[in-house]
């Protein structure tokens, strides 16, 4: 019977042997990394150190192999078996995967949380030898406002506000005047951004107290940065893609120099540009701010590909719509405004959610002109004197922080996708 | 109506007006701020000395040279570095990218978090972390992680042997002279499976020609190889440091790092994309008229999805690329850093110095959309 | 006869031939018009431009400015101890917050009213030449090739000063002369320190390795971590730098000045006015301290034998009518920021950086503060 153990295959005639073979085997590899991992226990110290590290692997294998037997009618052991068992080659990936998990899991997980300290209002009381979240509580307000007084810090979060409300309106909006929506994107949205960042974040009028844009940074500088960036890079854009289309030679070279110019140079260069190129450019004596600067060099940049993202929309549209309009004696601004346009850009929802992550993940760079956006108030914070050696805990919260909203952003344009994709 | 007839005419000209003035704007306010300055306008710095070293190039430079020759330090340290990042990207991304598509459900589940996990996270973020947190928390050279003595890794680099080469110019010529028989044993194989239907083991002749050729110049052509191992000599009392071998600096690790693991991710979906898009039917099809797995693979799918895939993988290298200027945050010489930082500071040149960093990138740019848009016209299938 | 007369459906009927040759007189006359106005407009600007060529000539714009706005833009280090340092409360302190501190207090008559801006070292030139800043007063050496070459000038020396090198004091390294091969160095980009740092290893044969950094504190930070063997930059910084270590008495300083680094402010080429008061102001601290004047003691000063003592604060002369500032300028000076000696006395000496002056001592004490007479 032994014999027959190892020259057949396992078959559904001794489900149970062949099974509990496999359970047994695949305990003890379990078992062996598990100990080795937490407890730093080698159970299998009498062999050499060679056959010990490729023990589990082997033991592994065998259990794999005897429970592979296919259709037994048990839905937990054909589920198992599909999804993770069904080659010999499958289930070493599978082991090295689940050993890779049990090894390295426990030391992360442990400086993450459990060794890790929160209490506490100095670097002092961080003694334990995991991450040191004091850190980032005792520099939160700074990481999410940078300089921002404390005491006029409800103007971001009421600013973003009337952003959210305003763009969430869109929704709201009755029957009659959903085909203005495109010219109020294209106009109306810039001015209440202009006038959001004018007259509330930076105050100076209206009994608000003055804050100079140096004083702007962490989180809400990101947001800042990026909302407006993204709004008045979209009618740019657009203007841009139905000039890259547009049948009138100097019209459609000269954006297309202007969108291959900008997507051909690094952001970063970009910026430079803007901190040290723009000062000379300007007539003697005017002075405009670094941030303005800053946000100008970006939205520019970022119109580059946000025209690629709308003249792919453009193409898609099929002819005849554009042969519809002209039938029906619509001038150029006419068709692309009413028709055109809003088809094109319920297109490409998607991308535009793509651009704008895109832009996102591109705001860190401006510490080259000085701001101090999350990343950059991190880089501050770590080089305190009080507060020397703590670029781990504060890398991972930033990270943490963009992963969740970028994630988000992205899952988002993605339901957007699957969910405009079966309307047609 | 006859202002209608005319009226291209009118926008066009309209819009040469408005770049003429915004240029012509820009220009003389740029003239007059330069002359109340004292400043002007000119080239002629490139050639001035530099007099500042830079911590690693691959050419000859000490600070005697021109800022010219800075400039090209700079260039080749930012096509290193993209190189190294554009080579293990594409290895790390073919891998996840296949992955992704394994029925192995913890196989997929991983590769789907390596792809959300390094993709939502901002390229800077990335390379901070490296830099700062992961790499600067090596030991100190005395207590150098150790691999077998051969190469040292520690807070001031890796530091691994230098390869010395003795007549090292028979060796390349006989690896030339390896990649040009590939070529003529492809053209062969493919001549041979047109004309006859004979399939040639291309693969395999061509490894043996890539081994064979250079082994040859090795025993007959007085090629020889030796190398120099790093060796921890004593500074002072507590300083340390390596003798020979060549190190590589923790910023071009951290700068390489964190663009392979970003760019992977872009170049996984692509590969995704790319063996997705190959209908089921070629599949069956061919499987059908009795192609084995791997050849399956070799002759009908990688064409088909190679199609699909280089595109947008060429656009990532671009991207690769340019990201490589995010150098100029932690201390790697690479052009941004060089020229448009040290040297702009050092000259106050900044118009000249940011537009020939700017025109540079751009004929890199303009250079690889070139070659990409000649490969997309010659693979293009001829559509009715 | 000025207005122009400019008519579109004429212009657009020199496109049709047919048109134009109808109505050929009314165009010639149209295009007549259009060139008058264009004349007119010419000279009108003319007339403007050089009427604001002649006003530059008077008085300083960034004076005028500076009036207007009623405060001092002051470019400032991001955080040296000693020069250039805020606190907690956002209130800085240092020596080259003095001069600027000067320079509000001669122009508008408070020495408060200046605002600070934190610089790097990358950005600080551009930030004067822009216009962000009208003063940079951010321990930044006097060169030829900046004097000359950037736009800039410098219009005076606050601090004497020398490039050092810091290493750990549990290295054994007590000298210069002492360093080997393959050492690694640490220091600004940008600066005059990688540029002599270069000549010094150079003369003595040694080969380095540079690692820079745009931000002082990432440069102290990979200093401290070990990535590099030594620090370097002006000896001064290496002092302050120390007093924000993890460990300040685990470094030392070494003993020799490899440069010369004159510290001092800088402004913008091409305003003479403004260059004027900042010289000056600064002068006026240091010649104060020469004769004894304190901001204690200012205003009894006023009664003083000593005409120069009397035209320095204010009591004899009209010294500030040359200049374009009140004629109290330099009493105001000497009582709210106070002479050189408690300047650097209050920042530098107390704070325990460097307690001996070295050659920031007046001439007549033995160092080489020697400035030009106020008068």
């Amino acid at each position: 019977m032994i014999k027959n153990l190892f020259t057949t295959k396992p078959n559904i005639r001794s489900l149970k042997l062949y099974v509990s073979i496999g359970l047994i085997f695949l305990f003890f590899s379990f078992l062996d990394v598990f100990l080795n991992s937490l407890f730093d226990i080698n159970l299998t110290f009498f062999f050499s150190d060679f056959i010990s590290f490729f023990l589990p692997l082997t033991l592994g294998y065998i259990g794999f192999y005897s429970i592979r037997i296919e259709q037994t009618g048990n839905i937990f052991l054909d589920t198992i078996n599909k999804k993770i068992n069904s080659t010999s080659f499958n289930s070493v990936l599978t082991l090295l995967s689940f050993f890779a998990i049990i090894k390295y899991s426990p030391p992360l997980l442990s400086w993450l949380v459990f060794d890790a300290n929160i209490s506490g209002s100095t670097k002092e009381d961080c003694t334990g030898d995991g991450a040191c979240w004091v850190f980032i509580k005792v520099w939160f307000k700074r990481f999410m406002y940078g300089m921002y007084p404390n005491a006029e810090q409800w103007r971001i979060n009421t600013a973003f506000l009337i952003l959210f409300t305003s763009i969430g309106s869109v929704y709201f909006v009755p029957e009659k005047y959903k085909n203005y929506l495109i010219s109020f994107s294209i106009l109306g949205f810039p001015l209440i951004a202009f006038l959001l960042i004018y007259f509330l974040i930076s105050g100076g009028s209206f009994g608000l107290e003055w804050v100079e844009t140096g004083a702007w940074g962490g989180l809400s500088l990101t947001f800042i940065v990026s909302f407006f960036a993204l709004i008045f890079c979209f009618p740019i854009g657009i203007f841009l893609a139905l000039g890259r289309r547009s049948s009138l030679p100097v019209i459609k070279y000269s954006s297309i120099g202007f969108i291959e110019f900008w997507r051909g140079v690094p952001l970063i260069t970009v910026l430079f540009m803007s901190a040290v190129m723009f000062p000379m450019f300007l007539p003697d004596g005017t002075y405009m701010d670094k941030l303005v600067r800053a946000i100008i060099a970006i939205t520019l940049f970022e119109s580059a590909y946000m025209a690629e993202v709308v003249r792919g929309g453009l193409q898609a549209l099929p002819r005849g719509q554009y042969d519809a309009a002209k039938s029906l004696g619509l001038g150029y601004w006419r068709m692309n405004l009413l028709i055109i346009l809003p088809q094109a850009l319920k297109l490409v929802i998607p991308g535009i959610a793509n651009t704008f992550l895109a832009l996102i993940k591109d705001t860190p760079l401006i510490f080259v002109v000085g701001l101090l956006e999350i990343a950059g108030m991190i880089g501050l914070a770590k080089t305190n004197p009080k507060w020397l050696g703590m670029a781990t805990e504060g890398y991972v919260f930033a990270g943490a922080v963009f992963w969740v909203i970028c994630f988000s952003l992205s899952r988002y344009s993605q339901n957007l996708e699957k969910k405009l994709s079966t309307e047609r | 109506m006859f202002f209608k007839k005319n009226k291209s005419y009118l926008s066009q000209i309209i819009t040469i007006l408005l770049i003429v003035s915004i240029f012509g704007f820009f220009t003389f306010n740029a003239q007059v701020n330069m002359d109340n300055r004292g400043i002007d306008f000119g080239f002629s710095f490139l050639s001035q000395e530099a007099s500042f070293d830079i911590q690693f190039s691959l050419i000859e430079y000490s600070g005697s040279d021109s800022y010219f020759r800075a400039y090209l330090v700079g260039l080749l340290n930012t096509l290193l570095v993209s190189v190294i990042g554009i080579f293990f990207c594409t290895i790390i991304g073919v891998i996840v990218g296949i992955a992704r598509l394994s029925p192995n459900y913890i196989v997929e589940k991983i590769a789907t978090f390596w792809v959300e996990f390094f993709r939502n996270i901002p390229l800077l973020l990335q390379l901070f972390f490296w830099y700062y947190a992961a790499l600067r928390a090596l030991p100190l050279p005395i207590d150098a992680i150790n691999f077998n003595d051969i190469s040292y890794l520690s807070v001031k680099g890796w530091y691994v042997p230098e390869f010395i080469w003795t007549n090292s110019s028979i060796f390349y010529s006989s690896i030339i002279a390896g990649v040009v028989s590939i070529f003529f044993i492809y053209r062969f194989a493919k001549k041979q499976r047109e004309d006859a239907g004979k399939q040639i083991p291309a693969l395999s002749l061509s490894l043996l020609a890539i081994i064979t050729l250079p082994s040859i110049a090795f025993l007959v052509g007085g090629v020889s190889l030796s190398f120099d191992y790093p060796v921890l000599t004593q500074m002072s009392k507590t300083i340390y440091n390596f003798k020979g071998g060549v190190s590589i600096p923790p910023e071009l690790m951290a700068l390489a790092l964190a663009l392979s693991l970003y760019t992977s991710t872009f170049i996984a979906e692509n590969v995704r994309a790319g063996i997705m898009g190959v209908g089921k039917g070629q599949k069956e099809a061919a499987a059908s008229i009795g192609l084995t797995t791997s050849q399956v693979l070799k002759l009908v799918v990688l064409p088909q999805a190679l199609r699909i895939i280089i595109p947008p993988t060429t656009n990532q290298y671009l991207n690769l690329t340019k990201n490589s200027s995010l150098a100029a945050a932690i201390a790697y010489p690479d052009l941004v850093l060089v020229f448009a930082g040290t040297a702009m500071m050092q000259t106050g040149r900044a118009i000249e110095i940011v537009s020939i960093t700017m025109l540079t990138y751009l004929t890199i740019s303009l250079l690889i959309s070139g070659l990409m848009n000649w490969y997309n016209k010659k693979v293009a299938i001829k559509e009715k | 006869m000025l207005e122009p007369n400019f008519n579109l459906t004429i212009l657009t009927q020199y496109f049709d031939r047919s048109k134009y040759l109808n109505n050929k007189k009314g165009y010639i006359k149209m295009i007549k018009s259009l060139k008058k106005f264009s004349f007119f407009l010419v000279s009108v600007a003319l007339l403007i431009g050089l009427q604001s060529e002649a006003f530059a000539a008077k008085k300083s714009k960034t004076l005028k400015k500076t009036i207007k706005q009623d405060f001092v833009k002051c470019g400032v280090s991001q955080g040296l101890p000693g020069f250039s340092n805020a606190d907690a409360a956002g209130n800085w302190t240092g020596v080259d917050v003095d001069v600027c501190r000067a320079v509000a207090a001669a122009v508008l008559g408070d020495s408060g009213k200046v605002k600070f801006t934190p610089l790097s070292a990358k950005e600080r030139f551009t930030a004067l030449i822009s216009g962000e800043i009208d003063i940079l007063s951010r321990n930044t050496t006097w060169t030829l090739s900046r004097d000359a070459d950037i736009g800039l000038t410098f219009v005076g020396v606050n601090f004497y000063d020398g490039q050092g090198f810091m290493v750990r004091k549990n290295s054994g390294i007590k000298s210069v002369n002492q360093f080997k091969n393959g050492i690694s160095a640490c220091t600004n980009i940008g600066t005059t320190t990688e540029l002599n740092m270069r000549d010094f290893f150079n003369s003595k044969g040694i080969s380095y390795e540079p690692v820079a950094f745009e931000k002082a504190d990432e440069v102290v930070a990979a200093y401290d971590s070990g990535r590099c063997d030594t620090y370097t930059t002006d000896k001064s910084g290496l002092a302050a730098q120390r007093t924000k270590m993890k460990n300040p008495d685990e470094h030392i300083v070494l003993p020799e000045t490899i440069s010369k680094e004159p510290l001092g402010p800088v402004v913008r080429q091409g305003d003479s006015t403004w260059e004027d008061i900042v010289r000056w102001s600064l002068n006026v601290m240091i010649e104060a301290e020469e004769y004894g004047i304190t901001s204690a003691n200012a205003d009894s000063m006023t009664t003083s034998d000593n005409p120069q003592i009397k035209r320095l604060v204010g009591a004899e002369g009209e010294l500030g009518a040359a200049l374009g500032v009140p004629n109290d300028w330099s009493l105001n000076i000497i009582k709210q920021v106070g002479n050189y000696g408690e300047s650097y006395k209050r920042n530098i000496a107390d704070t325990g950086i460097l307690p001996d002056r070295g050659p920031n001592q007046l001439w007549t004490k033995g160092g080489i503060l020697y400035v030009a007479p106020a008068r």
